[in-house]
């Protein structure tokens, strides 16, 4: 059995993140051990993610509900895991904050390896991004059981032939060991905030980067994150500097992003920043520097200040509305 | 509260990296080193709670003699001691060997009569990113494990507690917003950046750093060892940007692309 992890958002949809690793799972079954696609949900399982996940071709859905999984515990969550995991195959999750947490605590409850961040699966092995995706590891996991989280991004969610989950509920025993490291409160966020969930899901982000010049200096950029409907992204100079949270940091140690179009706006192009944006459809570059990684690596660029360039193209749009 | 804080000697990866000879490692002759960002925090955050508490800080690296440079790095900006356990090839060692390997430091110096009331990592090493080695720490120690926190605040304990009394309040991101722990110490905790800004080193710690004291183990042969068979580096990309023109002139053809992409709000 191959035992996917999948997240829910608050409207119930199955993340993109999940459905992305649904179907690696599904699209690399013949290397993974697993000769059935099984996927687990903790929580509710509203209808349209059971949908969702029988458009990506899940077989069953095992379905984990507990008062005491409500607040989020990773030993509890990963314990439920562990219950119904497959003693041969691969359990696998979403390189997520969650996803990575619960593999590792489901890799040393199994006695499993795991690798993170994998982005191929062959009869060679697997290969996962290493060095903050500039390079890849080849690696092979001994044992019977493999545990694997899946790097932001690394494949397209696809739909294949609908199928019609079978949907198991557990009674679940939870220990009380597990619940010590449970969430004892959650602080929504505010609008300054910590929400990254606006600039990973978004179809537009515009980056911004230490030529912005100052902590004042995003005015420009800000409408045009407005008129595009997306979300701002900014490199870790930017929040090393204190001009914005580090919530809207994009790299390897920040958000890592796939959206339609990718605007980088005096940004450089450093190692750590490219990792993050690897996923963008579309990167746009406004920089003074041709020679710089993020023109060169870029589909389309400007050569100019990012202030005048950005500001004219806010004036345009506005021109092109009426 | 005592606190121990694991770090790492990593390759500084902002210029073109290449393979070594032998295909499994990067050829790091020419880059410089550093600790990942998130340990960085670690070590701050170690330093804000220690010093709240009037506590101390040691901080511990697995890695070759060199790695005494990022040793006396965190001593300079605050840390006390540093503990270095030698290993020739690092790269040898898998995530469960550098778990044990700290472990048994820990049970060492608690036998010693040093205790740790906290052990904090960063979330993952940026040249690895195995993202484990703090949770099956936790667990060969029998710890409470946090993993994504960027602040702490300490609820009690209180200064010298010496393991195992007392907890800490831990703030971390999570997908509904900022999560909440109150965890009762010993425990691990992984640092996520973001919550604190590291500190610069003073004239004054640059020189307690030459004079630390760093005591030194010699690592023990890899137990499972490391899974890896080799590196591949992408293929090198070629440009093939379109240059839409040169400053506010070029805002046309950009709104242009824009709309052919379908991204401006209507």
């Amino acid at each position: 059995m191959t035992l996917v992890f999948v997240e829910t958002d608050e409207s119930g949809q199955v993340v993109l993140t999940s459905a992305e690793a649904v179907t690696f799972a599904r699209t690399n079954a013949d290397v993974l051990a697993g000769s059935t696609l099984d996927v687990a949900v903790i929580g509710a399982l509203p209808d349209t993610a059971t949908e969702q996940l029988a458009a990506l071709g899940v077989e069953t859905i095992h379905h984990l509900e507990h008062s005491d999984l409500e607040a989020y515990s990773a030993p509890a969550w990963a314990q439920a895991l562990v219950d119904i995991a497959p003693e041969t195959g691969t359990v696998l999750a979403s390189g997520t904050p969650r996803g990575m947490e619960l593999m590792a605590h489901v890799a040393v409850r199994t006695g499993s390896r795991m690798a993170a961040n994998v982005v191929a699966a062959d009869e060679e092995g697997l290969l996962r991004q290493v060095l903050g995706g500039t390079a890849f590891e080849r690696l092979v996991l001994d044992g019977d059981l493999q545990v694997l989280t899946i790097a932001g991004h690394a494949c397209t969610p696809e739909e294949t032939t609908a199928t019609s989950p079978e949907v198991l509920d557990y009674e679940l025993d939870i220990a009380a060991e597990d619940l010590r490291t449970r969430v004892v409160r959650t602080e929504v966020h505010t609008v300054d905030g910590n929400d990254t969930s606006g600039l990973t899901q978004a179809k537009a982000v515009v980056g911004a980067g230490r030529g912005v010049g100052s902590e004042n200096g995003f005015g420009e950029v800000l409408e045009l994150v407005d008129h595009l409907g997306g979300a701002l992204g900014v490199s870790r100079v930017v929040t090393g500097l204190g001009w914005r949270p580090h919530a809207e940091q994009v790299g390897q140690t920040g958000s890592r992003i796939a959206p339609d179009v990718y605007i980088a706006c005096g940004i450089s192009g450093a190692i750590q920043h490219m990792a993050g944006i690897e996923g963008a459809k579309t990167l746009i570059a406004i920089n003074t520097d041709e020679e710089s990684t993020m023109v060169q690596r870029a589909d389309y660029a400007i050569i100019g200040d990012l202030h005048e360039v950005v500001g004219a193209v806010n004036e345009e749009i506005r021109n092109r509305r009426g | 509260m005592d606190i121990l804080v694991c770090i790492k000697r990593i390759p500084d990866i902002s210029g073109q990296i290449t393979l070594d000879a032998s295909g499994t490692d990067i050829d790091d002759a020419g880059l410089g080193h550093t600790t990942s960002a998130h340990e960085e925090c670690a070590v701050e955050l170690a330093i804000q709670t220690a010093a709240a508490t009037g506590g101390t800080v040691t901080v511990l690296t697995v890695g070759p003699a060199e790695a005494v440079e990022q040793l006396r790095a965190a001593v300079a900006v605050g840390a006390n001691d540093g503990i270095l356990i030698e290993a020739e090839d690092p790269g040898a060692f898998g995530p469960e060997d550098i778990a044990q390997i700290i472990g048994d430091i820990v049970r060492d110096r608690a036998e010693q009569g040093q205790s740790f009331d906290l052990v904090l990592l960063g979330n993952d090493a940026a040249d690895t990113g195995d993202f484990q080695v703090g949770i099956r720490l936790a667990y060969d120690l029998e710890y409470p494990v946090l993993t994504g926190i960027q602040t702490l605040t300490s609820s009690g304990g209180g200064a010298g507690s010496g393991g195992g009394s007392g907890s800490i309040e831990a703030r971390g991101i999570g997908p509904a917003g900022t999560e909440v722990f109150a965890l009762d110490l010993p425990a691990v905790i992984a640092i996520q950046e973001g919550g604190v800004d590291p500190r610069y080193p003073s004239i004054t710690g640059r020189m307690k750093a030459k004079k630390a004291r760093i005591t030194e183990y010699v690592a023990p042969e890899p137990g499972t060892g490391n899974p890896r068979i080799g590196l591949e580096l992408p293929p090198e990309k070629t440009s093939e940007v379109t240059i839409l023109g040169e400053g506010p002139d070029a805002a046309d053809a950009l709104v242009d692309v824009l709309e052919e992409i379908g991204v401006i709000r209507s």
